[in-house]
Formats: structure tokens, C-alpha cells, sequence
């Protein structure tokens, strides 16, 4: 926090406003704490280190899913191939298990496959101007098909989730600290410096604010997209093995679920789907917010219906605050 | 709208300049009715069994697809998009099916005015939302989605109910010669009816205008704000008919959302919608789903995996968009 923030502007409207602008992470760091109270108030007692355990551990895939749009949205993108990408990645290392390169190499070719398919998202999208929505919703059909295909030809040959994904996906340190976390932090570590540091990181702003200018001054955007999705689609496949491995299983549809969770937590952590605002950091806060949020919604007993019904009015809600208060400026 | 505001016969030359103006707007359908034609040819050379009982299958099973492309096509017109259609049609499905189950067919028919009501007022408070909180359309629809589709649970938490006798015969079986179904004809004409009549109105004009550029419509007086709720309410009627097409051709109601948004949205852009919006029309998407239907029972008779029709139509949906931006930058460039 600079000083500016801790003088009295802190207590008008418009400080609120600006504050809510620049730094969305600290109202959401807020709404969470208030959300962490209420599950603690509706079920007294819930809120201990393993709990909070469970809370990070489910957050992680979906914090990871939710960095994929980020990335994609600051471009003005979208990444809606992440499911179908993630769900091949813990598909494919599940049915090479027993391949003579074991498990590391079921990674590996999932991991390569995943990139392959962002290569060629991003050369439709970078190279041939094709609507980021539309060319991976395209992608998507692409890598469900195909692994449909490669779940027919593998049938005979014996599958499982890898005793090792299953453990950094699931399994704690003293029932706390889960081991994904080897994974989370590092990816995230690079992510924050990359888009705060890098020309890359700032690339990434500049085409989503203003494509025009970013042109003009000489920015590549092909060049930027093709390797943006690359990335996106490489974290999309980290994430379907975290999920593979945290739920024990292996199926072609098993990140689907997550994929309309990983867009809100994107657009709850203050990044605008236009382009050009947000990061990260209120990305992985969303993301907590939507697993506390549900974990609060089963306390309270409310049925998965219900649950469906509050989690869409809480996002327009919320995306209604942030439209507010980033255009009254 | 050329054709609509020049006055027949106030000149000889006209009828032919409205024929090539109209062949020349609409060149894109007319190009995937050519396809069409090419893929039923072909099939019938793969299959030479293929005829009425193949003809008839091909009508019901596009025909929910169908309505959803043509909802999803009136959104996108109006600068919009529509991710809540799969949702729009569970919920409007199941209480149809609920409702109709074991009732009589005057009931049946209250039941069906009552969700094409329901439907214009889901789309409404969609079109409502995007109006007021300003919150971009695909966020706002996505968000709607989780509602629409938690109602449909609430209705009804697994598949079941039925469809009134009157509304499946509707739709299933011939209609006279047994080449041509009854659900290509409800689906054209039931389009034809809802759709012809506002877009030759000014409120069809708004559409295309706010669509293709909202600050020239403002200014020019168009209310925005209206023509945008209005562009949702449609969407949302079309959704419940979609939904209804979806009882009537399964004869029960199910909860959870079919793949029907994103192959909407497919359909759309493959039926030569811009999604940039203001381009296009109702009846390029609903041909686009009859190519699409017919290529995926093309691959299950060249005894292709089923899957990879899958595959296709991500390709054919990424190859048909490549071919229009290289066509688009080369106008550009002339």
C-alpha cells in the first residue's frame, strides 16, 4: 500500500472508488474474509488449517484454469479450449501409465499435445484474425474429438490415474499444506513477474487496451497470441493433471465443469473481458472466493440447484460493482 | 432493405437489379445451400439406401439445434451474444414436460403459449441485465447460464415428464409427400413467421444498426437500450421454442443443458453471421446445421469413429473463418 491510500481519502467515496480501481485484490481480499466469517457463523467451528487445507487445494486447478483467461483476456481473448485441453492432458498420462517411459512420459506427450493444440490456436487467432472465442471453441471440438478417438484405441490397454499425480494433487503435508502447492506457487511466481516485469507482460496489456496503437508502435501481435496461447494451453494441461489427480480420475469430459467457474474467477479478480485490466493476483482471489462461496452454500444445505442460481447472480453482481466504479472515472 | 423500400416496377430493370441485389446479400446461404445439395448428393452416392427414412431423420434431429442457431443468430445481429440458450432450453423444457405430462391437449397448448411467454421474459430480464449493469454481454449471459440452468434443476432434478401426443405429432412423421418432414416445414415456418415481420419493421432495422455500430445508431435515434432488451427477448422466445422442439422430439424433459449454446454459436458464425454483429440472417444458421447434421451422418456411413465428425466440424468451423478473414483482407486491400 502506498501512502497515499492511508490518508483521509480512504474515507470518501471517491477513494473508495479509486481504490476499488486500482487495487480490486483489496475489497475482494474483503468480500472473502467476509465469506470465511459467514461458513465459520453458519457452521461454528468449520474454520480450521485443514479446512482452509481443502479450500486451497480445490482453489489451485481452478485459480490455474481462471490464469488462462486472465492471460487470454487482457489481449480482449478468451480461452474456452482449456476444458477440453485440460481433460486430454489427464486423459492421456492416464492411459499411457504403463508405457515403457511410465509416467513421465504420459506427462510429457499430454504436456506437448496441450501446446500443440495452443500453437494452433494462436496462429488462428494471431495469424488469421479468427475471433478468439470462435477459434477456440473450434479447438475444443478438435481436441474432444480426438480424444474420443484415442479413448477407443486405448481401451484394450489397462488406464489409471498415476500414483504420483494423485499425490501432488491431493495429498497434504500434516493434513495442511497440500502439495500442489509445488506447483502453484512457482507457476504463479512466474505468471505475477512475467506479467509485471517483462516486455512480454506489458505486450500482453497493450494489445488488449488499444490493438490499434500497440500496432502502430510496432508490437508483433502475431507473434505475442501464438505464444499467449501456447501458454494458456500448456497451464490448461497442468491443471486437468492437478484435477485428474486431486479427484482420482481419468475421462475426456473431466474439466468441463470448471471451465464457466474458471471465467468468473477471472471476471470476480477484476480482470475486464475487453481487454487491457486486471492480473493475476485478483484472479487467484476469485478463484478462493468461488470455492469458499460453494463450500459455503453446502454448509448452509442449500441444494446444487440453488447453489447454480446464487453463483450467477453473485457474478453479475459483482461484475456489475467493478463496470460501476472503473467507468465513473 | 433495398428490396423492401424501392417500389416494384417504378422501373423495368428493377426486378432483375432486386434479384442480383438480393443473391448478391445473401451469397453466403445461398453458397451453403449449394453445399447442402453437394453433401446430399455425395451421401446418396456413399449410401445408395438413403432416401425418405434418412430425409426424415435428418428433419428432427436439427431441429432443436436449428431454433437454438436462429436465437443465437438474433442476439449476435443486435451486437450481442447469448451464452444462456443451452440453460433457456432445459429450464423451458422441463416445465413443458411437467406440465404437459398426463394433461389434455387443450391444457398441452395453454402449456405451450405459456412457455413461449416464459421464454420472451427469461430473454427480457437477460437483455435487462446487460442494459443496466453495463457488464459486457458475454459475462451477463454466462452468469445467467448457472440461473436458468439451477431453475431447471429445481423443476425437476432428473430427466422425465412428457410431451403432449398433439405437439410430437407436430413435428415427427411427413408432412404429405413423405420426402419433405414436418420439422423442416415447423422449423421454416415457424422462423419465417416470428422473424420476416420485425425485420422488415424499423425494429428489425434497429437491430442491424445498433449491431453493426451502436454510437452511429444512438445518434441517429435509435433507442438502444430497448432495441437491445428487445434483440435478448427474442432470443429468449426462440430458446423456449428450441426447448420446446427439444420435448416434442424426445418426448421428455431434461434438466441439464445440451451442448446447444457453443453449437449455436458455431452455427451462427458458419450460417455467415458476423459476430462483430449488424451481418447476417435467421436462415444462414438454420442451413448451416443441416450441413453440419448431414457431414456427421456422412462419417458414421463412410464408418468413420463417430468422433471424428467431431473433429470436422472444429475444423470445418476454424477452416470456414480462416477462408472469410483471407477473403475479408484481400477486399481491404483492393
Amino acid at each position: 500500500m502506498n501512502a497515499s491510500v492511508r490518508t483521509n481519502e480512504w474515507l470518501t467515496a471517491a477513494g473508495w472508488r479509486r481504490l476499488f480501481r486500482d487495487r480490486p485484490i483489496v475489497p475482494l481480499m474483503g468480500l472473502l474474509a467476509i465469506l470465511v466469517l459467514a461458513i465459520e457463523l453458519a457452521d461454528p467451528g468449520i474454520v480450521s488449517p485443514e479446512w482452509t487445507g481443502v479450500i486451497v487445494r480445490a482453489s489451485i486447478p481452478l485459480a490455474i484454469l481462471a490464469g488462462c483467461q486472465t492471460l487470454t483476456m487482457l489481449t480482449g481473448g478468451i480461452d474456452l479450449s482449456v476444458a477440453a485441453i485440460g481433460s486430454m492432458a489427464g486423459f492421456v498420462t492416464a492411459t499411457l501409465v504403463h508405457s515403457p517411459g511410465g509416467v513421465a512420459e504420459g506427462i510429457l506427450v499430454a504436456l506437448v499435445a496441450a501446446a500443440l493444440a495452443g500453437l494452433l490456436t494462436g496462429i488462428g487467432v494471431g495469424v488469421f484474425r479468427v475471433h478468439p472465442l470462435i477459434m477456440t471453441l473450434g479447438m475444443s471440438f478438435v481436441v474432444l474429438g480426438l480424444s474420443n478417438v484415442w479413448q477407443l484405441q486405448m481401451v484394450q490397454t489397462g488406464s489409471g490415474v498415476p500414483d504420483q499425480l494423485r499425490w501432488i494433487g491431493s495429498s497434504t503435508l500434516a493434513q495442511v499444506v497440500p502439495y500442489s502447492l509445488l506447483v502453484f506457487v512457482p507457476l504463479t511466481l512466474l505468471i505475477l513477474l512475467g506479467l509485471r516485469r517483462t516486455g512480454y507482460g506489458r505486450l500482453l496489456y497493450a494489445i488488449g487496451d488499444n490493438p490499434v496503437a500497440a500496432r502502430l508502435s510496432g508490437t508483433r501481435s502475431w507473434q505475442v497470441l501464438i505464444v499467449l496461447y501456447v501458454i494458456s494451453a500448456v497451464m490448461a494441461g497442468i491443471a486437468g493433471l492437478l484435477i485428474s489427480g486431486l479427484t482420482n480420475t481419468a475421462s475426456v469430459s473431466l474439466v468441463d465443469s470448471s471451465l464457466l467457474p474458471a471465467v468468473a474467477a477471472a471476471v470476480i479478480g477484476g480482470t475486464s473481458i475487453l481487454g487491457g485490466r486486471g492480473g493475476f493476483g485478483g484472479t487467484i482471489v476469485g478463484a478462493l472466493i468461488l470455492t469458499v462461496l460453494t463450500a459455503l452454500l453446502t454448509v448452509l444445505g442449500l441444494p446444487e440447484p440453488t447453489r447454480q442460481v446464487v453463483f450467477g447472480s453473485i457474478i453479475v453482481v459483482v461484475a456489475a460493482a467493478y463496470t460501476r466504479v472503473t467507468s465513473e472515472s | 432493405m433495398t428490396a423492401v423500400t424501392t417500389p416494384a416496377g417504378a422501373s423495368p430493370a428493377n426486378p432483375a437489379r432486386t434479384i442480383v441485389s438480393w443473391a448478391q446479400r445473401s451469397s453466403w446461404t445461398i453458397g451453403l445451400l449449394g453445399l447442402l445439395a453437394i453433401l446430399l448428393v455425395f451421401t446418396k452416392v456413399i449410401q445408395p439406401s438413403y432416401g425418405v427414412a434418412g430425409i426424415q431423420g435428418l428433419g428432427i434431429s436439427i431441429l432443436p439445434l436449428g431454433f437454438a442457431a436462429v436465437a443465437q443468430a438474433v442476439a449476435v445481429i443486435a451486437g450481442g451474444i447469448d451464452l444462456s440458450i443451452g440453460s433457456m432450453m432445459a429450464l423451458t423444457s422441463v416445465i413443458a414436460a411437467t406440465l404437459m405430462d398426463g394433461q389434455s391437449a387443450e391444457y398441452g397448448l395453454a402449456v405451450v403459449v405459456g412457455v413461449l411467454i416464459l421464454g420472451l421474459v427469461l430473454g427480457a430480464i437477460n437483455g435487462s441485465l446487460v442494459v443496466a449493469t453495463r457488464v459486457p454481454d458475454i459475462v451477463v449471459t454466462l452468469a445467467m447460464s448457472f440461473v436458468w440452468a439451477g431453475f431447471a434443476l429445481l423443476v425437476r432434478a432428473a430427466p422425465g415428464g412428457a410431451a403432449s401426443p398433439w405437439l410430437m405429432n407436430l413435428v415427427i412423421g411427413p408432412f404429405g409427400n413423405p420426402w419433405v418432414p414436418k420439422a423442416a416445414i415447423v422449423l421454416l415456418v415457424v422462423v419465417a413467421v416470428i422473424w420476416i415481420p420485425i425485420a422488415r419493421s424499423r425494429m428489425g432495422l434497429s437491430l442491424y444498426a445498433v449491431g453493426s455500430n451502436q454510437l452511429a445508431a444512438f445518434r441517429s435515434g435509435v433507442p438502444i437500450g430497448r432495441t437491445k432488451v428487445v434483440s435478448y427477448a427474442l432470443t429468449g422466445l426462440f430458446a423456449a421454442v428450441a426447448g420446446l422442439a427439444l420435448t416434442a422430439s424426445t418426448s421428455i424433459g431434461t434438466p441439464v443443458p445440451g451442448p446447444y449454446t457453443l453449437e449455436s454459436v458455431a452455427a451462427v458464425v458458419l450460417g455467415g453471421v458476423s459476430l462483430a454483429g449488424g451481418r447476417g440472417g435467421v436462415f444462414g444458421p438454420i442451413v448451416a446445421v443441416m450441413v453440419l447434421q448431414i457431414i456427421q451422418n456422412d462419417m458414421t456411413f463412410l464408418s468413420f469413429d463417430p468422433n471424428y465428425a467431431l473433429v470436422a466440424q472444429g475444423a470445418i468451423l476454424i477452416g470456414v473463418l480462416i477462408l472469410g478473414s483471407v477473403v475479408e483482407s484481400r477486399r481491404a486491400r483492393r
